[in-house]
């Protein structure tokens, strides 16, 4: 039952190649239509020519970036919110039970 | 008199019910609730019912007007689908909770006067505690103990403002106003500590994803959007709130590609979505503020939906980390399909309740002739599908194969969740639904060719960056730092810092203490002596025993000396 099940259609190499190619037709066939219907741009920039794919393509590529760059500052391990007993803190409790 | 009745009562009611009744009759009571309640939502005419007097005041328990019909209504619509999704698997307490949970947001739509909106906000702060509890781990009650702080804190905030304003303009009335002096400010911060704005949008992400399965179904829809609801009501137009909501917007999207935990994700594309309502509030057209309404009325919907579908993979695997699932869709298909539909909803792709209501506040945008603020938000609708559209239902139910093979989920949460994504479709294709309801009339229409095109473009691109950049988005077992870290290790590190302080001191203290105490023995000692020894001569000078005639001597010389200083 754990086993890993490589046979399911979805995820077969054959497949995820024919998704890709249909993923990329799709893709070119969504900027191509801009031929037979104009877009209508609010501030003359946004209806260039594929201006919806370069825009929505190079927005996520900097954002994607972005979180990167941050992630090195901000990353922490999952336990870093965790209580550690540090030998500090415990040596510091067991004077408190002595006292 | 009936109609100064809020309808919240019904909830309240219900959720008392739930705690007393067991079995079927919970069952019914719970399903039952929020039918009475929407029912009763649909009663409340346009205006103030009624006015009692309180402390001199005169309070309006209910006051009517579409804009709070439509948050109610979406409110008693969740507590439905959300008690649908959880009276199998929840806890009695927290099913009663969630109850009173909603009893209080559904109080504060209909509140027509700052008290009664106050009373409504602390049962909201209290009950949403209660549910971030039932999640019943350690981490989950240290989460709630933040989460308290956090809300108490801001509910303090909103009363000092609340009192400013009714000391300065002698009302308690809730209308429109800018954020211009101390008492308005106070009340804004209020709101929007509520609204998990920065700096303190950790709280959100902190608390949520801690909850139970199905608390954080009921979590996620009713603080924030009452937030909105109460900006809606307060600060229309409000221009600091156009910077505040996209600045909320990316850090969203940012720390949702950072996540790993798929809740967690959920949970900071909740401060995204909720930043497109606070800009459009700020832009506070009639085309904006209907924008923020339809908006939040479908996120309620669609944000439950993709909490549900990962609460089910939770429930039934016990992961929510990216890192350990993987793989899902083969024995989980129709949870699979359920996530993608909120998926694609949370990314406004057309044909989804997302498209018909988020374009609105892109058109607010175009009307206002802001430009900066249109290309944000578009960028934005990008970076959505990035982070939740694709990376939510990517991370959780494809990639790798995690060998998991868990169970579909149970028939109560297929019903939920079908429930959600046929309201999500619904108002994806037939939008006018929504929007005869909304506050203002409405003349948008969001489905023209190039628009779609547009959009299409937009976003399955943005997807095709998703899988380009998939190495660069591996997943790490780690947490991102916000600003809880402020509180959380700086806090706590003073804390303890001036805790090892005191305690230095008083150790130092306590040894002073045994040191004079061992001088004052020396000296007694020296002095005075044992005065238990045996032989007079070893004792020290003042306890031997002296002879009668040295003794006199010595009473006499200091008689003398006592009288001589007594004349002088």
């Amino acid at each position: 039952m754990n086993q890993p099940d490589n046979d399911h259609w979805l995820v077969r190499p054959s497949t995820i190649r024919s998704l890709w190619i249909g993923g990329c037709i799709v893709l070119a066939l969504t900027v191509l239509a801009q031929v037979l219907i104009p877009i209508k741009g609010y501030f003359g920039a946004d209806d260039w020519f594929g201006f919806g794919a370069v825009y929505g393509f190079f927005t996520c590529l900097l954002m994607v970036m972005f979180a990167k760059l941050l992630g090195f500052v901000l990353k922490r391990k999952e336990d870093y919110y965790q209580d550690r007993k540090t030998p500090d803190d415990s040596a510091a409790q067991d004077r408190g039970h002595n006292t | 008199m009936t109609e100064l009745l809020s309808p919240a009562l019904w909830m309240i009611l219900g959720a008392l019910l739930i705690a007393l009744t067991r079995g079927h009759l919970r069952t019914l009571v719970l399903l039952a609730t929020p039918v009475v309640t929407l029912w009763s939502i649909w009663q409340v005419a346009d205006g103030v019912a009624g006015t009692i007097t309180f402390l001199e005041y005169p309070v309006e328990p209910v006051e009517g007007s579409p804009v709070r019909r439509l948050f109610a209504t979406v409110f008693a619509l969740m507590a439905f689908l959300g008690g649908l999704y959880a009276f199998k698997t929840a806890k009695w307490f927290e099913l009663s909770a969630a109850f009173a949970y909603a009893a209080g947001a559904i109080g504060v739509c209909f509140a027509g006067d700052l008290i009664t909106l106050f009373i409504y906000w602390e049962l909201m702060a209290l009950f949403s505690t209660v549910i971030v509890w039932c999640g019943g781990t350690p981490a989950a009650r240290a989460a709630g103990i933040r989460y308290a702080i956090m809300h108490l804190l801001g509910g303090v905030i909103l009363k000092v403002g609340i009192e400013g304003t009714v000391i300065a303009t002698g009302s308690i009335q809730i209308q429109p106003m800018l954020a211009h002096d101390f008492s308005t400010w106070m009340i804004l911060i209020g709101i929007l500590i509520n609204a998990a704005a920065p700096p303190v949008s950790a709280w959100l992400a902190d608390a949520y994803p801690e909850a139970s399965p199905t608390g954080t179904v009921f979590l996620s829809a009713f603080t924030t959007k009452t937030a909105v609801l109460a900006l809606i009501l307060l600060f229309p137009g409000e221009p600091l709130l156009i910077g505040l909501g996209l600045f909320m917007i990316i850090y969203g999207i940012i720390y949702a590609l950072l996540e790993n935990d798929a809740r967690r994700i959920l949970a900071y594309s909740i401060v995204n979505q909720v930043g497109f309502m606070v800009c459009a509030v700020g832009i506070g057209t009639e085309m904006a503020l209907n924008g923020a309404a339809a908006h939040a009325f479908a996120h309620i919907i669609y944000k439950a939906l993709l909490f549900m579908s990962a609460g089910v993979v939770l429930y039934r695997t016990g992961k929510s980390r990216c890192t350990d699932l993987g793989g899902l869709f083969r024995t989980m298909p129709f949870t699979t399909a359920m996530g993608i539909i909120g998926a694609l909803s949370i990314s406004s792709f057309p044909l989804t309740s997302g498209f018909t209501t988020k374009s609105m506040i892109s058109q607010a945008a175009v009307d206002g002739n802001m430009l900066l603020v249109y290309m944000v938000l578009t960028a934005a609708s990008a970076g959505v599908f990035l982070h939740a559209g694709i990376k939510f239902p990517w991370f959780v139910f494809f990639q790798k194969d995690s060998g998991l093979r868990p169970k579909d989920a149970p028939w109560n949460m297929a019903l939920a969740m079908g429930g959600c994504a046929f309201i999500c479709i619904l108002l994806g294709v037939a939008p006018g639904l929504l929007y005869q309801f909304l506050p203002y009339p409405v003349d948008y229409h969001p489905y023209s060719v190039y628009k779609v095109l547009f959009y299409l473009q937009l976003l399955l691109f943005s997807g095709l960056a998703f899988f380009v950049l998939l190495p660069l988005m591996k997943r790490t077992q780690t947490i991102s730092l916000d600003t809880d870290w402020l509180w959380r290790r700086l806090g706590k590190g003073l804390f303890l810092a001036a805790a090892r302080g005191f305690g230095a001191l008083q150790r130092l203290m306590a040894q002073l203490n045994v040191r004079s105490a061992e001088l004052g023995s020396y000296i007694a000692l020296r002095y005075l002596g044992n005065p238990h020894a045996e032989d007079s001569e070893e004792k020290s000078v003042f306890s031997r025993s002296w002879s009668i005639g040295t003794t006199a001597i010595w009473i006499a010389v200091l008689l003398s000396a006592y009288a001589t200083a007594y004349y002088i």
